[in-house]
């Protein structure tokens, strides 16, 4: 596939890998946030391209895996309870909610179905006017705009019948929360590119300056991740704190400001529990009052939050780069893709479900990685 | 999650903005993408497209600044 392929290529990945070898002279510990970054990072065996003084550490950019286990209770709830169709994106039906998950409830007779975007979910609704049709609408800043649009649409066309569960979250929030943490390790990092494609590189800047750290907006492919790696490497070595953008191809400075302005029309920022990680101050999106009309939780209740994650999982920590999947005791123990105890083991952009798929290719502990 | 992929834009119905969409393939595939983000994106153009959404233009002098640095080593 054109703009794909090229970037797959074997030998310009190891010209990168020799590159980074050449200007690593000091330990540096790298965080990528994007879960489709750390499933390149394993598949591809990018880790074991670099020098062993560069610590991979993967954050917490998989929306799936930061959706609170209520929120899938009340969509187990919505389509148990209550005559509708809940459509969702494919990865959130395994995700255990508290007890049960989304392809349980459709087991026992829920109207689950699985949508590429929510534009066909609103298209469901309005072949099916006497069903409530919610989508889940899960993502970061990348799906947000997409999200926005189908109830800024769906106002226009006057489908009441539609509406979103929502399970929005922001990343610079999260990136200030590891680095405020006191216990981040991470030296750099790569920020998502598709997150980046809508918001630009600005948001980053304050984050760079006030923590002296440098970020890189990096896109997905093997030479993309390995080109990121090498930024990053290169400033860290000459003590600069920038963001640059590798992933010039499609990340503008500025962002794409049509899909900003569609998504501060439709959501605004607040307070809500990541998965594993707790509260984080406006860290998430809830639709503005305008479109309170299509929120699900006004239609169908509250989600009710309470701290509910499982003891043995330690996905939060994983989520944050504290610790590497392998060094969870129930990692590929108790807990397996068939068997997940937390969502980072089901999502296919999970750091868990990348370990156990992938794990011949890894610098699989935290603490192996160090020694 | 954030997947996106690039494609071909093959055509483009003029609607209203706000539904403003067209035929984008990807090595062959055809689907409808929405294009309303990408106002300056015209036939022959390449988009990166998530969940059925256009979230920019691919520029494709910059998708070649990469590949010609690497085959310059």
């Amino acid at each position: 596939m054109k703009y794909i392929d090229e970037y797959r290529n074997l030998n310009s990945a190891g010209q990168i890998a020799e590159s980074i070898a050449k200007i690593t002279r000091k330990p540096h510990t790298i965080m990528e946030i994007c879960g489709g970054q750390t499933h390149a990072i394993m598949k591809y065996g990018i880790e074991e391209l670099l020098p062993t003084e560069i610590t991979l550490l993967h954050g917490p950019g998989c929306p799936v895996c930061v959706t609170p286990a209520e929120v899938i209770d009340k969509a187990i709830e919505i389509t148990t309870h209550y005559s509708t169709i809940l459509c969702s994106f494919g990865d959130m039906i395994r995700v255990p909610g508290t007890e049960n998950d989304l392809s349980s409830a459709r087991a026992d007779g829920g109207d689950v179905r699985v949508v590429y975007s929510p534009l066909d979910a609103l298209k469901i609704a309005r072949e099916n006017p006497d069903k409530e049709v919610v989508f889940f609408a899960i993502g970061f800043e990348t799906t947000a705009p997409v999200n926005a649009m189908s109830v800024v649409q769906a106002k226009d066309l006057g489908t009441s019948n539609f509406s979103l569960l929502v399970s929005q979250f922001l990343i610079p929030p999260a990136i200030e929360s590891i680095l405020g943490s006191g216990r981040s390790q991470v030296s750099g990092f790569l920020a998502p590119g598709h997150v980046c494609s809508v918001t630009g590189c600005v948001p980053y800047e304050v984050i760079a300056r006030s923590h002296h750290v440098p970020i890189v907006v990096t896109g997905f492919e093997p030479v993309d991740i390995l080109q990121g790696i090498y930024h990053c490497v290169k400033q860290l070595e000459e003590g600069r704190v920038e963001v640059e953008n590798q992933y010039a191809r499609s990340v503008r400075y500025s962002g794409n400001q049509p899909a900003q302005k569609l998504m501060a029309e439709v959501f605004q920022p607040a307070a809500r529990k990541w998965r594993g990680i707790g509260e984080i101050s406006l860290g998430s999106l809830t639709l503005r009052e305008e479109y309170a009309a299509f929120n699900a939780e006004k239609r169908f209740g509250p989600v009710r939050y309470s701290e509910t994650d499982s003891e043995l999982c330690v996905a939060g920590q994983v989520l944050q780069g504290l610790l590497k999947p392998a060094d969870c005791p129930a990692f590929g123990q108790q807990c397996t893709p068939d068997h997940p105890l937390g969502a980072p083991m089901v999502s296919s952009e999970g750091a868990c479900a990348a370990y156990y798929k992938y794990q011949s290719n890894s610098r699989t502990s935290i603490h192996k990685a160090k020694s | 999650m954030c997947l996106a992929i690039p494609g071909k834009i093959l055509s483009i119905e003029e609607s209203n903005e706000l539904f403003r969409s067209g035929k984008v393939s990807f090595s062959g595939i055809v689907k409808e993408v929405h294009l309303s983000c990408v106002p300056d994106a015209s036939v022959g153009d390449y988009v990166i497209v998530h969940a059925g959404f256009a979230i920019s233009r691919l520029d494709e002098e910059e998708a070649r600044v990469i590949l010609d640095y690497l085959e310059a080593e």
